[in-house]
């Protein structure tokens, strides 16, 4: 029934449906609460931070968690639950821009090489191949290492990587749908291609980008946490969550909660966006939901 | 099956000269000048000159290129900036820690995640599939700085039964070799574990539903012969393909553990030549890495096709 209907016509009682299903999976409501909890923490964060993230006081240095410092403090005496929240704008604004990038680049790519086919196709394929046979840690480090780790080189490194997954994913809705009835009556009614791709076919593509796009995400913050462990991530004084916690190492001894609070924080968010986009996939992709 | 093999051969060595070009050129946008990387800010013009010269680096750029690839090919990896040694034997003694511990990896997580995917096909939407599902989305998506860490917190300092930091020397055998090993290969297994999990667990669902799987049952077969000879041959084979695709992930994985545990392999040495800006050294690395890669890759297509002779290959 699916294809003579267009997408737009989103039957009313699926969205019931859906708030049904979705109360069955306790860890997508989980997930849901999590991230929302961290976009409000990385929003109202500067305004209820109760110190500066680089503020010192070597006096408190390595003091275990108390009602002035909620998570402690580190080895400068800096307020970790300051930093904590400081180091979840970079999270959300670096991962979130890096895919939104890779997610509007593979869209235009995906959308126009599933469309045109031919050779155009071809070639775009075969260069996502390529960028893919690079492990992705491996061509970030190598081009963070050489062009140096800023903020925006970050942001670029990660929306170049991930542009290959979103395209082919893209282009795999583009080539199915392309070949249903609705394309061709649109084609036989005269409509031109810009029509055909924005109104047709654009519609059906976002359920299962806004999927993918909530995936990368997760698979972001993990690359970005990743890189600044490494020693490639945001530099200091930034508050990068990684970089927290490679260098809390060495007092893990004295003050294990040094490390033990960004590890966790970041544990928590990929946690809980890797169940959003679970749900995401539950809501928005019905039909495919094991995969 | 051999124009197949031949044929994907030949993708696989076009594919990797791109990866070279990618490679290469990555690593000529070093700012500043590899002469002047190697002699350090208080060289003379002049001995900055020779320096070039002797490295060929006055010659044009796609000069450079074919000559840097042609010579890796033969063997030939260079000479590391920082410790003047011949990186190729350094980086080998570091391939066979890496590949040692990729293997404990593999063995553990595979078998592993697919007896946990086949539990939860069977008990699908029940509570052990919800338990099985969410705790292996969670442990996929934890980076291994945050696992390996927390792991050694867990095992290595309250409990002290395992050793902390895994920075053995480099030459260490096997047998010697495996403690150090447990902590790092849990590390690496617990993000693909969930992975390979998740994946056997929606091929063993397809194949549940199957008719050939209801005719099965239908014929008045025991469950278990029913599970083995017919769900299992037919759900794992998909398994075999994601494993590979795995493997792109269980190499960042190991970069990054062998980081923490401070595990002499070759991403050690890699955020080592990084750290110190050492380019020979760096694009010997990521060849390799990529080669190891694609041949993996290439590995499991010819592993899928001998095992499931229904598909047509080639064409």
């Amino acid at each position: 029934m699916q294809n003579i209907l267009t997408a737009r016509q989103i039957p009313a009682s699926r969205i019931s449906r859906t708030i049904k299903r979705l109360r069955r999976y306790p860890a997508t409501l989980i997930g849901f609460t999590l991230v929302g909890i961290f976009i409000l923490m990385a929003i109202i964060g500067p305004w209820i931070t109760p110190y500066g993230f680089s503020d010192q006081d070597l006096s408190n240095r390595l003091q275990p968690a108390s009602a002035e410092h909620w998570f402690g403090t580190d080895q400068f005496g800096r307020d970790i639950f300051s930093r904590v929240l400081a180091g979840s704008r970079d999270v959300f604004t670096i991962a979130g821009s890096g895919t939104l990038l890779a997610v509007l680049m593979g869209l235009t790519l995906g959308m126009v090489s599933g469309y045109l086919g031919g050779a155009a196709d071809e070639i775009l394929m075969r260069f996502m191949d390529v960028l893919l046979s690079i492990p992705p840690l491996l061509l970030a480090m190598i081009i963070l290492g050489t062009v140096g780790p800023s903020r925006l080189n970050i942001v670029l490194v990660v929306g170049f990587l991930y542009i290959p997954m979103v395209a082919r994913v893209v282009r795999s809705v583009v080539l199915d749908i392309k070949t249903r009835e609705f394309i061709e009556a649109a084609k036989m009614r005269g409509e031109n291609s810009g029509y055909i791709l924005f109104r047709e076919i654009l519609p059906n593509v976002l359920p299962p980008l806004a999927v993918e796009a909530s995936m990368r995400f997760s698979y972001s913050i993990f690359l970005v946490a990743s890189l600044g462990f490494l020693g490639l991530g945001v530099q200091p004084p930034s508050p990068d969550w990684g970089m927290m916690v490679s260098e809390a190492r060495t007092w893990y001894n004295q003050a294990p909660w040094v490390l033990l609070y960004p590890a966790g924080t970041i544990a928590l968010l990929v946690v809980g966006v890797a169940f959003t986009s679970d749900g995401l996939r539950r809501m928005l992709l019905p039909g495919g939901v094991s995969g | 099956m051999i124009a197949y093999i031949l044929r994907r051969l030949g993708m696989i060595l076009l594919t990797m000269l791109l990866a070279s070009v990618i490679i290469f050129s990555v690593t000529q946008l070093l700012p500043g000048d590899v002469a002047h990387v190697i002699l350090g800010q208080f060289a003379t013009p002049q001995a900055v000159e020779n320096l070039r010269e002797e490295l060929g680096l006055n010659r044009p750029i796609i000069v450079q290129y074919w000559d840097w690839l042609t010579s890796f090919i033969r063997g030939d990896w260079g000479i590391s900036m920082v410790s003047r040694l011949e990186v190729r034997p350094m980086i080998m003694e570091r391939l066979r820690n890496s590949l040692m511990l990729a293997s404990v990896s593999l063995l553990f997580y595979v078998p592993l995640g697919i007896l946990l995917g086949v539990i939860a096909a069977l008990n699908e939407d029940r509570l052990a599939d919800q338990a099985i599902s969410g705790i292996s989305m969670a442990f996929a998506g934890l980076p291994e700085f945050v696992t390996g860490l927390i792991l050694i917190g867990i095992l290595a300092i309250s409990l002290d039964i395992l050793p902390a930091n895994s920075s053995i020397e480099p030459q260490t055998s096997f047998k010697e070799a495996f403690p150090f090993l447990i902590l790092p290969a849990i590390t690496v297994s617990l993000t693909s574990l969930g992975y390979i999990a998740r994946m056997t667990r929606s091929s063993t669902i397809d194949v549940l539903r199957a008719d050939y799987t209801r005719a099965a049952d239908m014929k008045g077969l025991p469950r278990w012969q029913v599970l083995t000879k017919h769900v299992l041959r037919n759900s794992l084979l998909p398994t075999v393909t994601v494993v590979a695709m795995g493997i792109g992930w269980l190499i960042g994985g190991l970069i990054v553990t062998e980081a923490v545990f401070g595990y002499p392999g070759v991403g050690r040495l890699l955020i080592y030549g990084i750290q110190r800006r050492d380019l020979i050294l760096i694009q010997a690395i990521s060849m390799l890495i990529v080669a190891v890669y694609s041949f993996s890759n290439l590995a499991a297509d010819i592993l899928y096709g001998i095992l499931n002779p229904r598909i047509r290959l080639g064409g």
